[in-house]
């Protein structure tokens, strides 16, 4: 363990007592959680426990009823839509299971949305795009259409989709889903390994244990809460 | 799977003659081999001895079977470490562990807890494996992988039986 020098830096990302309910089922019921910077988090548990509405309420997309989302210091719950809307584009990437790439757009286009959208120039957005295809080993697919790619090559577009504008946070909502072992891998080896190289954090739900074995530790979604998992003690500080 | 654990939380939820402690060990855990007799009272003998059970007085008549056993206080401790820590993961772990659960359920303990702590555990060896192949060759990824699909396989066993507690509850409480 190393010698803490400075005043340790707390989480990243911390939401205390988050409580949500759609009509009469209660899809959170009082969750506190506590993810670090850099740290690769995997979220797990039975269908319908309520992982997905947790990633949303973290990444600020959706409103708990109760309770506090605080990102770098800044209760993101207490920020308007245009403010978290303003945080989630320049702070987070997302990657979700799928129907996520446009269809009518190519790959690369599907890549530049996130920097198009931040007021990057289009032809400086092409580039960029066009490095992180490369880096997922896309070379030479940036010019199909989501429809023209396989399932484990569109999950990687939407992958540098997600990275293109170097997020502090990756969110990912079952992102190996419709993959087989293979495929489901080396999105996996990637996804991991970039955000390792770059200090991203990541918070990715899967029921899959192998793809959830990529990340530092799990917790557990059970009914609304979080029942188990490992604290800090997985931590790569 | 531990007998001798396992016969100590049976007689977790009652005192027992050697007679009925083989036909409750049977009932959950013998379907496919039955324990004998012998092992029963020679498993008997020695926790008397560790001062895990204590005897309940004698009946006239002599034989084993007039013995009635008592769990004591000691020997509730032993379970209780027994079924809250984690086995190493390994093939053929699925018989203790479905011994731990049953074993819980009928003495109404956290089972959800036992199993969450074996899930955890079987996680921890599933990302050490993960690690051990980045970067390896593709025999040792190859062999890597075999562990990782049993490892997968008994935490599919696990959340299955995770979230099939309270009807195994039921059951078990009805048996
Ligand atoms: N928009 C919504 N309107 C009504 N109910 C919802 C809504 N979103 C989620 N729920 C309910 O909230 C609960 C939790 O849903 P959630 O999508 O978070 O589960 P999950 O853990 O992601 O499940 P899965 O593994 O199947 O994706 C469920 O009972 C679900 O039916
Ligand atoms: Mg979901």
């Amino acid at each position: 363990m190393r010698m803490q020098l400075h005043e340790p830096a707390g989480p990243l990302l911390s939401g205390r007592d988050l409580r949500v309910a759609f009509g009469g089922t209660e899809a959170l019921r009082g969750v506190n959680i506590d993810i670090h910077a850099g740290e690769i988090v995997a979220v797990m548990g039975p269908s319908g426990s309520g992982k997905s509405t947790l990633l949303h309420v973290l990444a600020g997309v959706l409103k708990p009823d109760t309770g506090s989302v605080t990102y770098n210091k800044v209760e993101i719950t207490a920020l308007n839509e245009a403010a978290r809307s303003a945080l989630r584009l320049s702070d987070f990437g997302f990657v979700f299971q799928f129907g996520q790439l446009l269809p009518d757009l190519t790959a690369i286009d599907n890549v530049t949305i996130p920097l198009m959208l931040s007021g990057v120039k289009r032809r400086d957005a092409l580039r960029q795009a066009a490095t992180w295809l490369d880096r997922l080993g896309l070379n030479g697919h940036g010019d199909k259409l989501p429809g023209e790619l396989s399932g484990g090559q569109a999950q990687r577009v939407a992958i540098a989709r997600a990275l293109v504008t170097a997020p502090q946070v990756v969110f990912a909502d079952e992102p190996t889903g419709s993959l087989d072992s293979l495929a489901a891998e080396n999105v996996m080896v990637t996804l991991t390994e970039l955000a390792r190289a770059t200090g991203t954090t990541v918070v990715i739900i899967t029921h899959d244990p192998r793809t959830a074995s990529y990340a530092d530790r799990e917790v557990i979604v059970r009914d609304g809460r979080i029942t188990a998992g490992q604290s800090a003690e997985a931590l790569r500080l | 799977m531990d007998n001798t654990q396992t016969l100590l939380g049976l007689l977790g939820t009652g005192p027992s003659y050697g007679y009925d402690l083989k036909h409750g060990y049977d009932r959950f855990f013998g379907a496919e081999k039955p324990l004998a007799f012998g092992q029963v009272y020679a498993t008997l003998a020695r926790l008397l001895r560790d001062g895990l059970i204590d005897l309940l007085g004698e009946q006239p008549g002599g034989g084993p079977d007039r013995k009635r056993y008592e769990i004591t206080e000691l020997g509730r401790a032993r379970v209780a470490t027994w079924m809250f820590t984690p086995d190493a993961p390994e093939p053929l772990l699925q018989r203790n562990l479905f011994a731990k659960t049953v074993i819980a359920l009928l003495l109404g303990d956290d089972a959800g807890r036992l199993l969450d702590g074996q899930r955890a555990e079987h996680m921890k060896r599933l990302r050490e494996l993960t690690a051990a192949k980045r970067g390896a060759d593709l025999i040792k990824v190859l062999v890597c992988d075999h562990a990782m699909f049993h490892i997968e396989a008994d935490l599919r066993w696990i959340d299955l039986t995770s979230a099939r507690l309270t009807e195994l509850r039921a059951q078990v409480a009805g048996a």
